[in-house]
């Protein structure tokens, strides 16, 4: 469909032929670097035999001709009909304009040392956000918890299904199979020492104390911090939390405390629906494997494991769920207006609040070892 | 004056709601077609309809005399890349810069190194008014008239044949829009481009529109010359075109400069 474009230089005489046009665009670039000097005074230019011209073409003819004879074409009413004049003017009014500027040099140790620098300063600012926004929403929180007519039930309703609720099925079955993981390694490494009998003692702690409510917090970072960043993140984007502060109303009121309620409500139950299905899953190894029936397990369940462990793993739940929400909800805040921005924070948010709950955890336990409990 | 786009009995419907009902409409070639009507009555799903994101549940679109709906998709793909649309927020990519932006296609389909694709990207942001600067920027460092602008570079980066906008003024400065009009009428006249606009901007409709496509009651009212739909029988048409914008925009541009393919504005953008 698009013929081709020759350059023939005929003595004092340039002729254009074929079509100038992008497509053509590749294949002529070379040709255009090479005759150029060859033209370089070359006053007689003919461009009648030229079929398709376009932007890319006249660029070609530029940097074929250079600035002052296309300037010398275009403003030549003989030679060219007036619609090429004015696509010629057109690209010739701002080619100048258009030269790339020249990037400044680097230096490589200096950009190394700038980046780290960088790097270094944003972590602890992001630092003293967290630390700041968390003192934001205790204190929303509290003028909020004294004044019941400000309690939106109903976001925190929904956000309690979106984020409990329709968790449940995950969780339960997660930890149903981590449960039965568990049992089968006490199973393998315990029947050695003829110590079989304490497998059960090994998934109920545990999953009392440690991965009931871990593994929770670890789904719901990936799960719900992530929905909330994005959630936040959007109406970020899209002007909404502007619109939501104009309006007189405050954002961390509306969208943060819900959310921060929600989950504090919530992760309790799910990491007491983890424990209850991860046990499940050892007694069903025991069982099968063991031959440990329910009724010992439950039995053995009932006197060795004291109620203290249960209260030392499900009190750490609360803490998961607010550290979860708020970094969520933080980073949220923290987008950009694009949709790159999105999805930066919400990779970012499930990071920090997966690396947070396994930190929290980790000085939990060191703690309550240390206290004897 | 041949016809690139024939759109004929398109049925557009959401659910149980029906925006276009036996709609036929006749682009022709090397004319900037305006299209106006109320909120609601499909001006954007008529675009989108022509550029095949939607397809209508009955109809037909041929576009350079082939039926888009019926043809095969390597054909079809080669056909909409002679397509170079405007979107009503840019929809830039916002994970790259505006320069990376319009050098996209010429990498993707025309085959440039990336070294040529950036200097020919340079030259469209040039040409589309952006400051030189503006191509290491990115999308949301970008005010709306930049953006409208940078997607206008993003549009012309092939040199397409037909030129969709839809509100290409709305959100611009009045002299920005004025240079926007002129833009467009200059790489009209010199690319022989054929451009389908979407617009609410009478100053537009008055100063470079060719002809004017109402949409109204599920399908094209009248698509004429401006005089001849001005004039149409209408209560709407008479509110929009004799309210206070109207007259406002009419008298602004006295009808003997208001000729199609007025040449003298070469140049000037």
């Amino acid at each position: 469909m698009t013929e081709a474009a020759f350059i023939d230089i005929d003595g004092g005489q340039v002729r254009l032929r074929g079509d100038w046009t992008i497509a053509n665009y590749a294949a002529l670039a070379p040709d255009v670097a090479r005759q150029r000097s060859r033209i370089a005074d070359v006053a007689d230019v003919d461009l009648g035999a030229v079929g398709a011209l376009d932007t890319a073409g006249v660029s070609l003819l530029h940097d074929l001709l250079g600035r002052d004879r296309l300037a010398a074409l275009a403003s030549d009413a003989s030679a060219l009909p007036p619609e090429r004049r004015a696509l010629l003017q057109a690209v010739a009014g701002v080619i100048d304009a258009a030269a790339p500027a020249p990037r400044a040099a680097g230096y490589a140790f200096g950009d190394i040392m700038e980046r780290a620098g960088i790097a270094m300063l944003a972590f602890w600012r992001h630092v003293i956000d967290i630390a700041g926004f968390i003192g934001i929403t205790l204190e929303t929180s509290f003028h909020v918890l004294l004044r019941p007519r400000r309690w939106r039930i109903t976001s925190l309703v929904a956000n309690l299904e979106r984020t409990g609720l329709d968790a449940v099925p995950i969780v339960a079955l997660l930890t149903f199979l981590v449960g039965a993981v568990v049992a089968f390694l006490g199973a393998t490494v315990l029947t050695g020492f003829g110590a079989s009998i304490f497998t059960v003692d090994l998934v109920a702690f545990s999953f009392l104390r440690e991965f009931g409510p871990m593994l929770t917090a670890i789904i719901v970072a990936g799960r719900t911090a992530s929905a909330f960043t994005a959630q936040i993140g959007s109406m970020r984007a899209n002007e909404e939390i502007d619109a939501i502060r104009v309006g007189g109303l405050n954002p961390v009121e509306l969208l943060v405390v819900p959310r921060v309620a929600a989950l504090l409500l919530a992760l309790p139950m799910l990491s007491f629906v983890a424990m209850i299905s991860g046990i499940v899953g050892g007694m069903l190894v025991c069982a099968l494997t063991l031959e440990i029936s329910p009724t010992m397990f439950v039995s053995v369940l009932e006197s060795h494991v004291g109620l203290r462990h249960f209260i030392v793993g499900i009190a750490k739940a609360p803490i998961f769920a607010f550290l979860i929400a708020v970094i969520g909800c933080l980073e949220g805040f923290r987008v950009e207006g694009s949709a790159q921005s999105v999805g930066e924070h919400t990779t970012s948010s499930v990071v920090q609040s997966i690396f947070i709950v396994i930190v929290v955890d980790a000085v939990a336990a060191l703690f309550c070892m240390e206290m004897g409990w | 004056m041949t016809n690139v786009i024939e759109v004929r009995g398109v049925r557009n419907q959401f659910g149980r709601q029906v925006v276009h009902d036996g709609l036929d409409l006749d682009v022709r070639r090397g004319e900037i077609l305006s299209v106006v009507g109320g909120s609601g009555t499909g001006k954007s799903v008529l675009l989108r309809t022509i550029v095949g994101l939607n397809r209508p549940a009955a109809g037909s679109v041929s576009v350079f005399g082939e039926d888009l709906l019926g043809l095969p998709a390597a054909r079809r793909a080669a056909i909409e890349q002679r397509f170079g649309v405007l979107f009503q927020k840019g929809a830039l990519f916002s994970s790259l810069t505006v320069a990376e932006n319009v050098a996209l296609p010429l990498v993707e389909h025309a085959g440039l190194k990336a070294a040529e694709a950036a200097r020919l990207a340079a030259l469209k942001i040039a040409l589309a008014g952006l400051p030189a600067n503006a191509g290491e920027k990115y999308p949301a460092d970008l005010s709306g008239g930049m953006i409208k602008r940078a997607a206008l570079a993003r549009a012309l980066a092939l040199d397409p044949d037909i030129l969709f906008l839809d509100e290409p003024t709305a959100g611009l400065d009045p002299i920005g829009a004025a240079a926007f009009d002129e833009l467009i009428l200059t790489l009209r006249d010199a690319l022989g481009l054929t451009v389908f606009m979407v617009t609410h901007d009478l100053d537009t409709i008055y100063t470079i529109t060719d002809r004017v496509a109402v949409l109204a009651q599920k399908r094209v009212l009248v698509n004429d010359r401006l005089a001849v739909v001005a004039d149409f029988d209408d209560a709407w048409i008479r509110e929009y075109f004799h309210g206070p914008r109207g007259r406002a925009a009419a008298q602004a541009v006295p009808p003997a400069q208001r000729a199609p393919h007025n040449l003298s504005h070469g140049g000037q953008a």
